[in-house]
């Protein structure tokens, strides 16, 4: 229902060098439009590379690949029209008040001045943020900044939503809450790439990835690879593969 | 065109709300401009000299009160010997000490050409030229008196009069060679270009480090509409301490403004975009604020002391004279000065005019070039 039969990502061995070091080795993996991918490895596994080709901020070594049917090559600025990103740095602007924000972040995707007042009441109402709109960011609690910087990355209606780390350094709690919002934007037909470290989350994933030393060692639904790996957890089954 | 009003704004509100930039950019320069115009001067007010007198004539105590008499030389000493007159030099107590040689007034009304002896302490090679220029002068003009005089003399006997050729120097479009008028529009223009260079480098690099960069390099927007939304901010702050600069020297210093304001306006702007250019390229290449700072002054330390503004571009030699050609600042203080002392017109900076666009278009290409959104 949610998950359509219809790839929106599509990579083949795709391999980035840097210097003699190959950080991403020949991977290969399709997503499905709809789908929540979870994309896991340790640190230094090649994660953030592997993202950074996909969404056209790093040009790849070799291989193929294809983003909501854009060639990673040579449509990489197409490509960005049809996705948000959300790195692990946190990146709004701390000087600038959460309304500047999300006003400056529709201006440049080229939303028009109604569409920008419209998403930005959205954001306000649905994050809670209306007493503090004309606060700057920097006086906002982690757990909160990083809830409106998903919710700016979505500003303009992408396809599909890289997620770098997204709850990184937040309670449990407020990572709960980010993953309902996550499903929210699931559930609205967005395909969602996220990476993360904690293993808790990665069951609420449709299927997982796990990349070791730059190559994906396992890819299925939790639930497989559980059996596969003959694991009660997937914790067991990500020190199965990463040692 | 809608995406670069919402990067300018973002941009102006950034620099407005900047507690520590607004003075940095307003009333800093000013404090800058009025302190270095006033005294940064080339000019040399006093020249300590000490005179040995070995003729004690009528003739040589003459000469001593005219130099005396002079405002710009201080009488220190009168030794008795060049050697005690060296001892001052040695000293450097004295910039200058002359020599009136023994039959001084015997040998000039023999006709028999007399010599001086001036010796220099050059080790302020400033001083030293020019107070021995003053010098010269006084003696020359002396020599002219006592050789007019004896003519005359002569020529009363002869009933006839001659007149010697007389040579009156003006100084056109700054007649009372007023130190400030010449530096204030200079400074005023190394402290813009200081500004604009260091605030555009530091500005791409710094959403570096923050990583506010990477978010804007994963929306699709165009190369050009990111560095253009990064210059005009910038030229906007460069054209108001301009402005403000011009005024605060019009009031201060009452420099002359002959020419057309517009038209240096209208030629500063241009001149912002390349030194703007230039700062976006460096801050394009380095990894920190501290690597662009440095490079940044690298470039800044060329330009202002190779500029014209402290050293003549005339003097320097012939490959350095065409090193102040891609300088903008260099082009900055020939128009600023060229429009409002001389009040040219836009054909007489057409060459300042065509280089400075060749500047921008070089140093601005590179900064969009050189910006990646991929790497």
């Amino acid at each position: 229902m949610r998950i359509e039969n219809k790839n929106i990502i599509e990579v083949e061995n795709l391999t980035k060098k840097f210097g003699d070091f190959t950080a991403v080795n020949a991977i290969s993996f399709t997503v499905k439009k709809g789908e929540i991918f979870g994309f896991l490895g340790a640190n230094g596994a090649g994660k953030t590379t592997a993202m950074r080709m996909l969404i056209g901020l790093s040009i790849p070594t070799s291989g193929t690949g294809k983003v909501a049917n854009f060639d990673i090559y040579k449509e990489a600025e197409k490509i960005k029209k049809n996705i948000g990103y959300m790195s692990q740095k946190f990146s709004l602007y701390n000087d600038l008040t959460i309304r500047e924000n999300i006003r400056f972040y529709g201006g440049i995707y080229g939303l028009s001045k109604s569409e920008i007042k419209q998403k930005t009441e959205k954001i306000l109402v649905d994050l809670d943020l209306k007493s503090v709109a004309n606060k700057l960011v920097d006086s906002l609690p982690l757990g909160w900044k990083q809830r409106l910087s998903f919710a700016v990355s979505m500003i303009h209606d992408p396809e599909i939503v890289f997620l770098d780390e997204p709850t990184g350094g937040v309670d449990p709690y407020v990572r709960r809450q980010f993953w309902e919002t996550i499903y929210d934007a699931a559930n609205q037909g967005r395909t969602i790439f996220v990476t993360t470290h904690y293993m808790d989350e990665v069951e609420y994933c449709d299927r997982v990835s796990i990349m070791v030393d730059g190559k994906i060692e396992a890819l299925d639904t939790p639930k497989n690879l559980k059996k596969q790996f003959q694991a009660t957890n997937m914790n067991d089954v990500f020190l199965k593969l990463a040692r | 065109m809608k995406i670069l009003r919402y990067l300018i704004q973002k941009e102006f509100i950034q620099i407005l709300r900047n507690k520590a930039l607004l003075p940095m950019m307003t009333i800093l320069p000013i404090v800058q401009l009025i302190l270095l115009s006033t005294a940064a001067s080339n000019e040399v007010k006093n020249v300590d000299i000490v005179i040995v007198d070995l003729d004690q004539t009528e003739s040589s105590r003459l000469l001593k009160r005219k130099i005396i008499a002079n405002n710009r030389f201080s009488l220190i000493a009168n030794p008795f010997s060049t050697k005690e007159a060296n001892q001052f030099l040695q000293a450097n107590k004295a910039d200058i000490a002359l020599v009136i040689p023994n039959d001084f007034e015997k040998d000039f009304l023999r006709r028999e050409k007399p010599s001086l002896q001036i010796i220099a302490n050059a080790i302020n090679g400033q001083q030293a030229t020019v107070g021995s220029g003053y010098l010269s002068n006084i003696i020359y003009s002396f020599n002219e008196n006592l050789i007019q005089e004896y003519i005359y003399l002569q020529a009363l006997n002869k009933k006839q009069k001659e007149n010697p050729i007389q040579i009156v120097p003006r100084n056109w479009y700054n007649e009372e060679l007023k130190y400030t008028h010449f530096m204030a529009p200079g400074i005023l223009a190394e402290l813009t270009a200081l500004l604009t260079i260091v605030l555009s480098a530091m500005n791409i690099v710094r959403e570096r480090e923050i990583g506010t960069i990477e978010q804007i390099n994963v929306t699709p927007i165009k190369k050009w509409q990111f560095i253009l939304g990064k210059l005009i901010p910038f030229l906007c702050v460069g054209i108001v301490l301009l402005v403000v600069g011009i005024l605060t020297s019009k009031i201060v210093f009452d420099i002359p403004i002959v020419g057309n304001v517009g038209l240096l306006f209208g030629y500063a702007i241009i001149n912002l975009i390349a030194v703007l250019g230039l700062g976006l390229l460096i801050s394009n290449f380095a990894n920190t604020q501290q690597q662009a700072i440095f490079v940044a002054f690298f470039f800044i330390l060329i330009f202002i002391l190779m500029c014209g503004l402290f050293t003549p571009i005339d003097s320097m030699p012939k490959w350095a004279q065409y090193f102040t050609i891609p300088n903008p600042l260099a082009q900055f203080v020939s128009v600023s000065r060229k429009i409002l002392m001389k009040g040219s017109t836009i054909w007489d900076i057409r060459f300042e005019i065509f280089y400075t666009i060749i500047l921008a278009i070089v140093f601005n290409s590179l900064a969009i070039w050189s910006y990646k959104k991929q790497e």
